[in-house]
């Protein structure tokens, strides 16, 4: 029992991950009708930044507390990212807006390769131990433990979640960011900067996606220039399995997803006597992926797709 | 035109770099010639017999390269020095070294180079990859190979009778480690996963068995691939099992993140890994999570030789510079090859390679002996165990 409890929590530390850069995916589908392959590549370059600047900050040994550091670091983090992400849709997705839909998944593919290989020629191609954040005690709740820095990665994720919820349901720019997402050219017609909105959907997506790869690298303590690249199909995986375009459907399908792999990895080779391993964890998310597509395409809380097809 | 001036210029330039490059390599060629003219016989005499070395003499592990070839040069120079006669002639072994940058494809060029330029014999590769491809044109050319440091199983084992290695295998290493786990740390329920490279899925083969065979249970065996740095799942369910020990076949990026998380889920067994892990990348990326794990290594410390000590200083009077890691088998794996010329009184491939394959030499790192398949006899594997964020030597076995 101790041992499926420990399952769930693991899954849920990295499935409230998976939601927060499902969600930068959802939003900019929402609105576009874009699938932005490049996102997973920008949350490895948050990863990747964050480690520059803690690295730096302890190299300089300005003797700044520790929540000083991981602040600027996480600043910084978001901040590239963002800058990042909007030119990434002024460059990439914006004149190719009219365009067939295969030509922006094309260059997002390409924007996802091109950031890979920056990342590798600029932090090479070594594995990069990422410092730690929080302390590593484990927490011992009925038999499984939990770090703090885990519990800090779910706290941070519910929280960054609960404020998208409110800045989308109850501000100006939220309000704008519905309409776009209804009819951009009713919208337009309306008086909303369109293309303003869909720059702050995609830079808001780029900050929390900035946030999940510090936490991801910070969680599993390395970082490395591949790291978007799995970590991105499986938030999408995400997004699809609880509803593209939906808000609440990018959450539930994230801890969907992290459950589903943890409690999967765990059991297969028990349940299969050793024929199956651990590391069909990764084929679990797409193996959900197909049943979702195949007996209910919108997802399990999206009705939107359908709309837009 | 411009272009055409541009041409003009580039042909300039490598005219110059030629000449530049061909008196370098006179200038050296000139050198390595002096100690061997030095020795006052008549050449009349003389048979040059030529010797091969292959390994990678540029990039990022070129310092290991040129380690290697400076044992094999060491023990020419002795050699010649001594003044052999093999076959009633006396002999001067002569040095082809070549760069095959610890690529395999360029390992198969320089193989048939050396083979071209008819070698004796060959010291090398260093690398697994350039050795196993350059091994089947020695094999077809019947030319006694000995490679001081290729670590792979498969070198071995293709059922070439010139390949011989001087340093113990992963397989060795797997059983060497598997009876380590039960006799010495008293594991009697292990844990094993693996990358699935052909390294790592080979050593915890060999590990799995060689444990099994001394009275340990394998209680789970489970999978990763290199790239994974998540190993929580895996984790969680190993620690359900409760093994007293976990074996690692893999690098080192992995089982750094690995040993966190080990840690973190308050796992409570011995850590055991092979080689890939006895590093000082491992060192960082575990950081103090790292504290108390045990890896192996083929081969013994420098000052743990039998003649390691006298070696040490030898190589540096003569190269001004300290050993970096596989030269002593370098040293030893020539000095086999001239003990079994001398043996089978010839230095033709065919007929000294019978006495090499039954050779008897005690060298530098111990005894020089080889099984059938052409690996060395009773190779020995030396443990490590991370104290104070280093790796500390505990003792060699086998």
């Amino acid at each position: 029992m101790d041992i499926f409890l420990q399952q769930v929590l693991n899954g849920l530390v990295l499935g409230s991950v998976y939601a927060l850069v499902a969600l930068g995916y959802t939003m900019v589908y929402g609105i576009l009708g874009l699938i932005n392959f490049a996102h997973g590549e920008v949350v490895m370059i948050g990863a990747m930044v964050a480690l520059t600047v803690l690295n730096g900050l302890a190299g300089a040994a300005i003797g700044a507390p520790p929540q000083v550091v991981i602040a600027a670091a996480l600043a910084a983090a978001i901040a590239v990212c963002m800058g990042l992400s909007f030119s990434i849709e002024r460059v990439a997705y914006r004149p190719l807006r009219r365009a067939p839909r295969l030509a922006p998944l094309i260059t997002a593919i390409g924007v996802s390769i091109l950031l890979q290989n920056i990342a590798m020629l600029i932090w090479g191609r070594q594995y990069h131990t990422f410092p730690r954040l929080l302390p590593p005690t484990p927490h011992n709740i009925a038999g499984a433990t939990i770090t703090d820095l885990q519990i800090g990665i779910m706290v941070v994720c519910a929280v960054i979640m609960g404020g998208l919820l409110v800045l989308v349901q109850r501000t100006r720019l939220g309000r704008a960011m519905r309409a776009t997402a209804e009819n951009p050219t009713v919208a337009g017609l309306m008086g909303v900067n369109i293309n303003r909105i869909i720059s702050a959907t995609f830079v808001i997506g780029a900050a929390m996606g900035a946030v999940a790869g510090v936490l991801v690298a910070a969680n599993y303590s390395i970082a490395h220039y591949s790291m978007g690249f799995t970590l991105g199909l499986k938030a999408f995986t995400a997004a699809v399995l609880g509803g593209i375009g939906n808000l609440g459907g990018a959450m539930l399908g994230g801890l969907l997803l992290g459950l589903i792999e943890s409690i999967g990895a765990g059991y297969i080779g028990d349940l299969t006597g050793g024929f199956l391993g651990s590391h069909y964890q990764d084929v679990f998310a797409f193996l959900v992926l197909i049943t979702v597509l195949v007996f209910r395409p919108t997802g399990l809380m999206g009705e939107r797709v359908a709309e837009r097809a | 035109m411009d272009i055409e001036r541009h041409g003009v210029t580039r042909r300039v330039l490598a005219a110059v770099c030629s000449v530049a490059v061909a008196a370098v390599l006179g200038a050296c060629g000139k050198k390595e010639e002096q100690p061997a003219t030095t020795d006052g016989t008549t050449s009349a005499l003389e048979r040059v017999v030529k010797i091969g070395h292959a390994g990678p003499l540029t990039g990022p592990i070129a310092h290991l390269g040129k380690d290697n070839e400076n044992g094999v040069r060491l023990a020419i120079e002795e050699a010649n020095a001594a003044g052999l006669v093999i076959g009633g002639e006396k002999i001067r072994f002569e040095l082809i070294s070549e760069d095959d940058e610890a690529n395999p494809q360029k390992g198969t060029v320089v193989a048939q180079k050396l083979v071209d330029a008819k070698v004796a014999g060959v010291i090398g590769h260093l690398n697994s990859g350039t050795t196993i491809p350059a091994s089947k044109i020695y094999h077809d050319a019947g030319i006694p190979q000995i490679s001081p440091s290729a670590t792979n199983v498969d070198y071995t084992h293709q059922g070439f009778k010139t390949a011989f290695r001087v340093m113990a295998n992963d397989a060795q290493q797997g059983k060497v480690l598997g009876e380590y786990a039960v006799k010495k740390l008293g594991a009697k329920k292990i844990a094993v996963i693996d990358d699935r490279s052909a390294y790592g899925k080979g050593l915890a083969d060999q590990f799995e068995a060689a444990a099994k065979t001394a009275g340990a249970q394998i209680i789970t065996r489970e999978f990763t691939d290199t790239t994974k740095t998540d190993f929580t799942a895996i984790l969680t369910s190993i620690k359900g099992k409760r093994p007293d020990l976990i074996f690692y076949g893999g690098m080192d990026s992995q089982a750094g993140p690995m040993m966190k998380q080990i840690k973190n889920l308050g796992v409570r067994a011995i850590y055991l890994a092979g080689d890939g892990v006895q590093t000082t990348q491992f060192l960082t990326l575990a950081g103090p999570e790292g504290e108390s794990a045990y890896a192996s290594s083929p081969g013994v410390p420098l000052d743990k030789m039998p003649g390691g000590k006298e070696f040490a200083e030898k190589y540096q009077k003569r190269f001004n510079q300290p050993i970096q890691l596989y030269a002593p088998y370098a040293y030893d794996a020539m000095n086999a090859m001239i003990e079994a010329m001398k043996a089978a009184d010839s230095v033709d491939p065919a007929k000294y390679l019978p006495a090499l394959a039954s050779i008897q030499y005690q060298g530098v790192t111990g005894l020089v002996q080889f099984d059938e398949k052409g690996d060395i006899k009773g190779g020995s594997i030396s443990l490590y165990q991370v104290k104070n964020n280093k790796w500390e030597y505990l003792e060699t076995v086998g």
